[in-house]
């Protein structure tokens, strides 16, 4: 479903990712994990044509990112970093705005919304504005709008940050049923080793831009002897605390202008 | 056309939700018609320049469409500081669609801050000489809040810290505004006023507007609409460029 080789980018002189190499299957739930700053963000902005590599090849269900973008848009959905919610609209607007973007038939459009927001439990406050949703329903909102044109794959980057464990597991049990009953192939990154080690089907490691370790969570473990995830983690990516900034891109391309400068 | 009209109806419906920017942005409109209008029209009409209010309340209107047109320009950094852009960016939509649909949204808040004016203006005792002339005016105010919501967004484009936005209003918008002939005739200015009035996109709109409503036009309106129709389309055009170039 996934398709990545040798997929590079730099800002300037900065390498943010280097040489990365993985495959995700058809239904498969694939972990990409890291530290601040290792590049997973830049790799599912490459992955959902917000940046351009530098190098390197993608494919997307078969399609190239860089020559048939809209086809690719079309056949995924995301849940960014931030939020990306308009929150003077209410939940039922963001979704119908969303589908409309997507070229979902208006029909499809209202019962596609009133399933997800049922099946995220959102129904009731489908009318209020999202600007009064707390973080947890923003989330499940920003979920249930990327899964609105139903499509094949779904990128979570780091989807329960500063989400309480009630919520998280929540919204971990959503995402598994989803995986589970509709075959959506789900590409998520996390700080959270717990959730990775119980969700994931496979887990990529990066770090500094490069991949340094791929398996199953156990496969992981056994390989750095360890008993948990998290130690697994820090095992391959040491215990250095990493430089983190508001917008990662952005820091890297303050840093290369920087480095024209010299 | 559906991407155009839902993200048109979006700019709409953030526009009419949000009270405080209505009544801030009718505020400053309505401050400068009642201190200018009133302040300056004995001088005014001693000069033998006439009813100061006829000639401000054209320019008040083009005040008020600059203003709102090019702030719902900038927007389109409040959609990149909180998110929304990326839901744009990532959608299968040509990008020339998604900045037509925020530009005409945008324009449409314009336009309706624009007649909200015209009417406090009649409120004050500004009365249009003909009514035939209304049409024109409204044609010139599409005019106007098209091509500063598109040179809004164009701006907006290039800048990526909200920062900037003080400065487009300190080094742009005012320059833009004062220099128009809102407030006052161009005629016997300075030679270097006029200079700056004449390469000042606004002083067409609202030398048309005015020429539309009381008529008394200083470029005439050929020259109005020519200029207008060509800033117009070279701001979309850049909007539109600078749009397509944007990264998340």
């Amino acid at each position: 479903m996934i398709r990545v080789e040798h997929l590079t980018k730099t800002f300037g002189e900065i390498q943010a990712v280097r040489d990365v190499t993985f495959e995700v299957g058809m239904g498969e739930i694939f972990a990409f994990l890291g530290p601040n700053g290792a590049g997973k963000t830049t790799t599912i902005k490459m992955l959902t044509t917000l940046l351009r590599p530098s190098g390197g090849k993608i494919e997307i269900d078969g399609l190239d990112p860089a020559k048939q973008q809209n086809e690719v848009r079309k056949r995924f959905g995301i849940v960014f970093q931030d939020p990306s919610l308009d929150d003077e609209l209410t939940a039922l607007e963001n979704l119908d705005l969303h589908g409309a973007l997507y070229h979902v038939p208006r029909k499809t459009r209202v019962e596609r919304s009133e399933s997800l927001l049922k099946l995220f439990e959102l129904w009731e406050r489908r009318n209020d504005p999202v600007k009064q949703f707390s973080g947890g329903m923003k989330r499940r909102l920003e979920i249930a709008r990327s899964l609105l044109h139903i499509p094949k794959i779904i990128f979570l980057d780091e989807p329960t940050l500063g989400l309480d464990p009630q919520t998280r597991n929540q919204l971990w049990s959503q995402v598994k049923k989803l995986n589970e009953e509709e075959r959506v192939t789900v590409f998520l990154t996390t700080h959270y080793m717990e959730e990775a080690d119980r969700v994931a089907n496979r887990i990529a490691i990066i770090d500094h831009g490069s991949i340094v370790a791929m398996g199953t969570p156990a496969e992981l473990k056994q390989q750095t002897n360890s008993d948990t995830l998290e130690s697994a983690f820090l095992a391959l990516t040491g215990n250095t605390i990493r430089a983190e900034g508001a917008d990662s891109n952005q820091s890297l391309r303050n840093m290369a202008k920087m480095w024209r400068k010299r | 056309m559906t991407t155009i009209y839902v993200l048109w109806l979006r700019q709409v419906k953030r526009y009419l939700r949000s009270r405080p920017r209505i009544v801030a942005s009718l505020g400053q409109p309505l401050l400068y018609l009642l201190s200018f209008g009133f302040g300056f029209g004995a001088i005014f009409a001693k000069a033998g320049q006439g009813n100061y209010i006829q000639f401000l309340a054209p320019g008040m209107v083009g005040m008020t469409i600059l203003f709102t047109s090019i702030f719902s320009g900038i927007e389109l950094m409040f959609d990149r500081q909180f998110g929304f852009l990326k839901e744009m960016l990532v959608a299968p939509q040509p990008r020339l669609l998604i900045m037509i649909g925020r530009t005409l949204g945008g324009a449409t808040t314009a336009i309706f801050q624009g007649v909200i004016v015209v009417v406090i203006c009649m409120l004050t005792g500004f009365r249009p000489t003909s009514l035939a002339g209304l049409p024109a005016a409204f044609g010139f105010m599409v005019l106007i809040s098209v091509m500063f919501t598109a040179l809004g967004t164009a701006i907006a484009c290039s800048l990526t810290d909200m920062q900037g936005f003080q400065m487009v209003m300190n080094f742009l918008v005012m320059p833009i505004y004062f220099l128009s002939g809102a407030l006052f005739p161009l005629t016997g200015i300075p030679a270097v006023m006029k200079f700056f009035a004449a390469i000042d996109p606004l002083s067409y709109g609202v030398d048309g507007v005015r020429g539309s409503l009381i008529g008394l036009s200083h470029f005439g309106w050929p020259l109005d609409l020519g200029v207008l129709v060509g800033l117009t389309l070279i701001f979309l055009t850049l909007g539109a460029r600078q749009f397509s170039r944007i990264e998340a």
